[in-house]
């Protein structure tokens, strides 16, 4: 929804701290789902986290979450699907050259990432969309990675 | 500016030292002469004489010819099919990429073309959406964004990879290029926006039409702060100008196409004038003395849209290029003239061909 987006955006410094304690929550769960088997666990992550980040961020199940780098706004809301900052026709009102009655998705990320701590992730340049993630849990393959990570540390 | 080695029309120049591309595009910002480029309007035709007679007007005045991709969404010839007619008879010619329409499979195999044909530079952007021409009914591609495709083509030059990892065995040499739009928001991100096209692998820049000049000062002051104007990995920026028609074409431009930003005071000043068309002219060139004036400008990009001719005017009644005449084929021996430039067909063919 349109006006949750906005508002999330608006207090993008709360969201952020609220993923930052969740993701290590998920991390520390990693032998449960290694127990259940990830790719049991799959479907029924996939379907809590469209609902809750449809209903925050408009997701749209990209499977590569970026939303702590681009201010809580998500980018696959941008008509141009981009990923790394705005074109160059956003409106003088701050509104999108494809979609007039919509503030452009990379003039809120601006200003979201602004209010966070770590507000100049902005500035990465982020990889291209692997179009074979569409769809998956984002959260499912974040912890997955860290767990490795971890593990390869461990070792 | 004359190099010692001048190109044979269709054969590249050598690599200087510190260089990445056999361009004259390059060769002329790192010299730090004040670089003109301007574009072709492609034609909607098959026919490779409009391409060399619209490149013909331009003969004598830029360093560098760009090669739109579909501008403004609307269909037209393929940038890398005017490039390869372009480069033939030895135009520099600057190849833009857009990723609306094509994939990222599709465009490195474009890069790798282009460059084979010659194109020593490619512009890297986004591209304008579907909705804004005439075939909206589209799909609109946007694999890659204006950021990822610069990297991509940075890591095929400087790393001879597809993005995939495969090795590319001879990598494409060009001069990597990418639009900024300091003119409409999120102002302050702007520069930023640009230190991350640097970081990216953009080299140069050339900007949407600048007609507000204290927003430009602004944003190159900026630009300055953050470094992004000294250093073996800096980025050259040429300003785009144009003239504009008349104040009733002004108007349409702000209200239609994408990231114009035309001042009331701009449209005043042509409304206010006896012609219109005239006073368009001026404007470009008051424009194009002022912005060269500013500190860490390096050139113009000249956007003069069904009215080529008038770059030759502007060009001449400002004196940006000091006395220096681009190469174009048949500056120096007029048998490699382009064949479709008013000169050659003034001269009798015997002359040209021989």
């Amino acid at each position: 929804m349109y006006k949750v987006r906005r508002w999330v955006v608006r207090h993008s410094r709360v969201f952020e701290t609220l993923y930052r304690n969740f993701e290590p929550i998920l991390v520390k769960l990693h032998p449960l789902w290694k127990r259940l088997g990830y790719a049991r666990v799959e479907a029924p992550m996939r379907a809590v986290e469209k609902s809750v980040k449809g209903l925050l961020f408009d997701c749209q199940m990209c499977g590569q979450c970026v939303l702590s780098s681009t201010g809580m706004s998500c980018p696959m809301n941008c008509p141009k699907n981009l990923r790394n900052g705005p074109c160059g026709g956003v409106r003088s009102n701050g509104h999108c050259e494809v979609k007039p009655e919509m503030k452009c998705v990379w003039v809120e990320a601006w200003a979201g990432s602004r209010n966070m701590q770590a507000g100049e992730r902005i500035q990465v340049v982020q990889q291209p969309v692997d179009f074979r993630l569409k769809g998956t849990s984002s959260w499912l393959s974040v912890v997955r990675q860290q767990a490795q990570r971890n593990e390869e540390r461990v070792q | 500016m004359n190099f010692d080695d001048e190109p044979v029309p269709g054969y590249s120049l050598p690599i200087l030292p510190g260089h990445v591309s056999p361009g004259r595009l390059e060769r002329v910002l790192r010299a730090g002469k004040f670089a003109i480029t301007s574009e072709i309007d492609p034609p909607d035709s098959a026919d490779p004489g409009e391409v060399l007679k619209r490149a013909a007007i331009f003969d004598g005045y830029v360093d560098a010819i760009n090669a739109t991709d579909g501008s403004g969404a609307n269909c037209h010839m393929s940038s890398v099919g005017v490039c390869s007619l372009l480069t033939r008879v030895g135009y520099a010619t600057i190849m833009q990429i857009s990723c609306r329409d094509r994939n990222r499979i599709a465009i490195q195999g474009e890069i790798l073309g282009g460059a084979a044909m010659g194109a020593a530079n490619i512009l890297c952007l986004t591209g304008d959406g579907v909705q804004a021409g005439d075939h909206p009914q589209a799909k609109p591609v946007f694999d890659l964004d204006s950021m990822s495709l610069l990297e991509i083509a940075r890591g095929m030059r400087d790393d001879c990879r597809f993005q995939s990892g495969r090795k590319i065995v001879t990598p494409p040499r060009v001069f990597l290029g990418a639009a900024e739009n300091p003119f409409v928001p999120p102002y302050d991100w702007r520069p930023h926006r640009l230190a991350k096209k640097v970081a990216a692998g953009a080299q140069f820049i050339q900007t949407q039409y600048c007609f507000d000049i204290e927003l430009l000062k602004q944003f190159m002051s900026k630009v300055g702060d953050l470094g992004l104007l000294e250093g073996p990995n800096r980025v050259y920026i040429l300003v785009g100008v144009g003239p504009l028609a008349s104040a009733k074409s002004a108007l349409w431009i702000r209200e239609n196409v994408p990231g114009v930003h035309i001042p009331d005071a701009v449209i005043k000043r042509l409304q206010g004038a006896s012609k219109q068309k005239e006073e368009g002219k001026r404007l470009c060139m008051d424009l194009l003395q002022q912005i060269r004036e500013i500190k860490g400008v390096s050139g113009a990009h000249i956007m003069a849209y069904r009215q080529e001719e008038s770059v030759a005017e502007i060009i001449q009644a400002t004196g940006v290029l000091e006395g220096r005449v681009p190469w174009y084929p048949g500056r120096d021996n007029p048998a490699q003239l382009n064949p479709e430039s008013p000169q050659a067909i003034a001269q009798p063919a015997q002359a040209v061909y021989e």
